[in-house]
């Protein structure tokens, strides 16, 4: 991917993403993590974009941004204002070791390794591909994916529900 | 300067990393929850992006992959959601420090 506009996208948009996940992490505030993290989701449908990955980007921003976010919000406004700081337990040290500790073991394998990348070029459009892998090699994890949402859905209502 | 593979999965393992810090570290469950959620986009990121660059029969696979992540991410962010407000209602917290009922 060599066009100008595609590698000032990805540079600003890792930047957007990576800048406002370490916000959610460094905030006080529990609402303001979550609109840090709507930023950082927002940022990754971004990168999806310039990964020509159209259909996945709309996904992340109708489920992820939209609905989840909407979610956590509701949860933390159902829960007092008491509860609502960020701060961490004692395991704050140890989590910052072993999180740094992955994030530079992933990184440093995937830049020393030499990967076959194929030479296609991006996707023309990605729906029509999706539905149909959806819908021939993928049709039984996709109908057991709409059953783990209506169990999940029922649970959820079971769970929250006064009696 | 050309943008590869390899960027998008520096990006992956960096969110992968502050997910992993977020779900081990925080103390609020909803904090916890963002973490499980910020390193299941770093996986997304890494598939997506292999489904654009790798040599495969069918690139698009990984496109699919991440769709089924997302859609167990809703499933498992509504049911988080729901034990946090049904822990809140019978613990008065949902501090995961203060959650020891069955601490030994």
């Amino acid at each position: 991917m060599d066009e100008p506009g595609v590698v000032i996208a990805f540079w600003g948009l890792a930047a957007i993403t990576v800048g406002s996940a370490l916000m959610v992490a460094i905030v006080r505030n529990l609402v303001h993590a979550v609109l840090f993290l709507v930023l950082t989701l927002v940022g990754v449908a971004g990168l999806y974009i310039t990964l020509s990955a159209d259909f996945v980007a709309m996904v992340q921003i109708l489920i992820y941004a939209g609905a989840i976010a909407v979610l956590m919000i509701f949860a933390i406004m159902l829960t007092p204002r008491t509860a609502r700081d960020n701060s961490e337990t004692l395991f704050r040290l140890p989590a910052i070791v072993l999180g740094g500790l992955v994030a530079a073991t992933i990184g440093l394998i995937a830049v020393s390794t030499e990967w076959s990348e194929a030479l296609d070029g991006p996707f023309p459009a990605t729906a029509t591909l999706l539905g149909e892998a959806l819908l021939d090699p993928f049709v039984l994890p996709f109908e057991i994916a709409s059953l783990v949402l209506v169990v999940a859905m029922i649970g959820a209502i079971v769970l929250v529900r006064e009696d | 300067m050309s943008v590869g593979l390899e960027h998008y999965l520096v990006v992956g393992a960096i969110l992968f990393g502050i997910g992993l810090f977020l779900a081990l570290g925080k103390r609020n469950a909803i904090g916890i929850l963002m973490g499980i959620e910020l390193m299941l986009n770093a996986v997304n990121v890494t598939l997506v992006s292999f489904s654009r660059f790798a040599d495969s029969p069918r690139p698009i696979d990984g496109q699919v992959f991440a769709v089924f992540v997302i859609t167990m991410a809703a499933a498992e962010a509504a049911v988080a959601l729901a034990l946090a407000v049904a822990i809140y209602r019978s613990r008065e917290t949902i501090s995961v420090d203060r959650i020891n009922l069955l601490r030994w």
